[in-house]
């Protein structure tokens, strides 16, 4: 129907624009609200979820308590359900899609369903009809050979997964995590404080798991469920695995205190749960005979809290990379993922430091009395001050990276060490060589101890 | 004036019992920071007292990167494997360069052992330095501040002082385009770059330092040195063909290095 018979029959219609990201991203929050009935949540774009409620649906009743549970919700998010059980995924989607006629069981339901359950292209889907194969029970009932030579070897799997004959795995929407530690409460509960010492508990609960195993988490989740259906969930990260109550616990204190807007009980919370996304191994911890604690381990651990507190980029170490280009042989990596310690570049004995202390990234134009084409510097200004230069090294001639350029070309840099009569040392080069560029500009690039 | 002056002994005697009885606040340092140059170490009754709270002024914004390489020669000289802990804003890289770890190399330092931490602002990074320095097992924590610093009052600097002692903790305070004011450091220094020992072809040799003690809780300020950065023996010298000059006069606080090269 057009949108102009549309408003022609409803006058006061609303009309709104198609939006596809934002169903997208509010069927993706749905999908974290039923981690509350199972960790095993599908997406089925763009407007369903299935959901793996095995071993699951009688914490919630049974099936018909969860359905009710769900509706319940739902209905207070001001949306319509439609639901289905099935024994397959592919079964409860097409039961929850397809209007089928009543039957006394699901296998019966599934039966009973018409041929476009099956989704195949329209055409197959109209030769099964004119065949008389109106249902999914005539359609099974037949030899799956001739349905196969008939309409391909896609038909012939989506019937057998649509009776249960072929498996329809189910791709969740996050892998389950290793480990998971959570309560319910009966009542609500309204304080953030006794929440976090639920949490604290549930944290050795997940400790207890993770030390029988061997393992230490990296990561830690908690996720707060409130009674009107908004999930919040905190996460921190460690740069070592550990498995301490205590430590864990400062870390989510101080994410906490770092919220923008704080975690708010609301109506209260029905559920907490921990989940552990990360986990390495770790062997039980020795103490140190004469007492104390390992003392770099205190070092990491208050890396892990600046950074939960700062910004986990914040807080880095740095590593060599294999180029020449003075700017990119460093990499600033976040120290929880930081690769283990690399040798760095050895320095001859005897030289003076060839790279300075501080680099200017971007390089700070400067301008420069030199000699043409390729006389080192006599006196530059930076800065609006001029400063006159006693001794020099140089040119250090580094090329670019040509072969990564698409042009093959790129300007040379010709570097020179100097220092100025106050004694004060600098990195300053010329970007291009006369012969690359008519009037090559000038860089202060760093400054020297 | 007897009044007062005894007034003053009754304080004094005050003074004398609180440090008796709390001999912890006023124990001498255990370990130092030593700079491997004799005389200098000898001045200072073994180096730079670890547990304690040091300050580094450049004496110009110039002699930024003087001032923050000794610190960190003076931190990272005795070798191992303790890490050294960097604190600066995020507006410090756009301003006074970012640290280069290949220089830091070239220098006879581990890069691997810096943990480097940026702050949003100087609220932000008094609050880290407070959480560094009271992690015992970092080689030191270096501050790294530009300009005034208001946020870091007495109180505040007290409060570094304390867990930098308790933690045996040693704080490096850079100080860049600053000026001294009264706070709990233990030694307070202007540092500058020194002409360096010419090499042939008139290249720039090692880097060279000027420092001034400009305060000291536990002796006589005014002090000046020149010292040389010896990479291959890990140790400040003495410049080498000057060697006769040294130490220098005190200079006189009248002429200011900075006042002269700003």
């Amino acid at each position: 129907m057009a949108l102009a018979d549309a408003r022609a029959r409803v006058p006061a219609l609303t009309v709104v624009p198609h939006d596809p990201a934002a169903d997208g991203a509010w069927l993706d929050r749905l999908a974290q609200g039923c981690a509350r009935y199972t960790p095993l949540v599908a997406l089925d774009a763009p407007d369903g979820l299935v959901l793996d409620i095995a071993g699951a649906a009688h914490l919630f009743g049974g099936e018909a308590g969860l359905i009710a549970d769900a509706a319940m919700r739902c209905d207070r998010l001001g949306m319509t359900m439609r639901h289905a059980f099935g024994p397959t995924a592919d079964a409860a989607r097409a039961l929850a899609r397809y209007p089928a006629p009543p039957a006394p069981d699901e296998a019966a339901a599934i039966r009973r369903l018409s041929v476009a359950a099956l989704e195949l292209d329209e055409e197959a889907t109209r030769a099964l009809v004119r065949a008389g194969l109106k249902t999914i029970g005539d359609l099974a009932s037949r030899p799956m050979a001739s349905l196969a030579a008939r309409f391909g070897a896609d038909a012939a799997i989506a019937l057998r997964r649509m009776i249960g004959d072929a498996p329809s795995p189910l791709d969740p929407r996050v892998a389950p995590p290793p480990v998971v530690a959570e309560r319910r409460f009966a009542e609500p509960l309204a304080s953030s404080a006794h929440a976090m010492e639920i949490l604290a508990d549930l944290m050795g609960e997940a400790a207890a798991d993770m030390a029988e195993r061997g393992k230490g988490g990296r990561g830690f989740r908690a996720t707060f469920f409130r009674s009107d259906g908004l999930a919040r969930t905190i996460a921190v990260e460690t740069g070592q695995p550990v498995r301490d109550v205590a430590l864990v616990m400062r870390l989510f204190a101080e994410c906490i205190d770092t919220l923008r807007d704080p975690i708010d009980p609301g109506f209260g919370f029905d559920m907490i749960r921990l989940t552990v996304p990360r986990l390495e191994a770790l062997g039980a911890s020795q103490l140190k005979l004469e007492g104390g604690t390992v003392r770099t381990a205190a070092v990491d651990e208050l890396a892990d809290r600046l950074a939960t507190r700062l910004g986990r980029g914040r807080v880095r170490k740095i590593r060599p990379a294999d180029t020449h280009i003075p700017e990119q042989t460093q990499l600033e990596l976040p120290a929880a993922d930081a690769p283990p310690p690399e040798r760095w570049p050895a320095v001859e004995a005897g030289e003076p430091p060839l790279r300075p202390f501080y680099l200017f990234d971007p390089p700070q134009p400067i301008e420069v009395i030199a000699e043409v084409p390729d006389g080192p510097p006599q006196r530059f200004r930076w800065r609006r001050a001029l400063h006159a230069v006693r001794l020099y090294e140089g040119p250090e001639r580094i090329a670019a990276e040509w072969w990564r350029r698409r042009d093959n070309k790129g300007l040379t840099r010709d570097y020179y060490r100097v220092e100025d009569v106050q004694g004060r040392r600098y990195w300053l080069f010329r970007h291009g060589l006369y012969d690359e560029k008519a009037d090559p500009r000038w860089y202060i690039h760093g400054l020297f101890a | 004036m007897r009044e007062s002056s005894s007034s003053l002994a009754g304080l004094r005697r005050r003074v004398a019992r609180i440090a008796a009885s709390g001999a912890s606040s006023v124990r001498q340092a255990e370990r130092w920071l030593a700079s491997g140059h004799e005389r200098f170490d000898a001045a200072l009754g073994g180096g730079l007292a670890a547990g304690r709270v040091h300050e580094f002024f450049a004496a110009d914004t110039l002699d930024a990167a003087s001032a923050a390489a000794f610190a960190a020669l003076l931190a990272l000289r005795g070798g191992g494997e303790a890490p050294l802990l960097w604190l600066r804003t995020a507006d410090a890289g756009r301003k006074a360069g970012h640290l280069y770890a290949p220089g830091l190399a070239e220098l006879g330092g581990d890069p691997n052992r810096l943990l480097l931490v940026e702050t949003g602002d100087a609220k932000a990074l008094l609050a880290a330095a407070n959480d560094a320095v009271r992690c015992a097992g970092s080689a030191a924590v270096v501050v790294e501040s530009h300009g005034r610093l208001p946020a870091f009052d007495l109180t505040a600097g007290r409060r570094l002082a304390l867990g930098a002692r308790e933690a045996g903790t040693t704080l490096l305070l850079l100080r860049i385009a600053a000026a001294p004011v009264p706070s709990v450091a233990e030694t307070r220094w202007q540092v500058a770059a020194a002409p360096s020992r010419e090499l042939e072809a008139r290249a720039p040799g090692a880097p060279a330092f000027d420092l001034e003690l400009l305060r000291w809780r536990a002796g006589p300020a005014g002090a000046c040195w020149r010292l040389e950065w010896n990479r291959d023996e890990q140790a400040f010298r003495d410049p080498a063909l000057s060697g006769a000059l040294l130490p220098l006069a005190p200079r006189r606080a009248l002429e200011p290095r900075g006042a002269a090269a700003a």
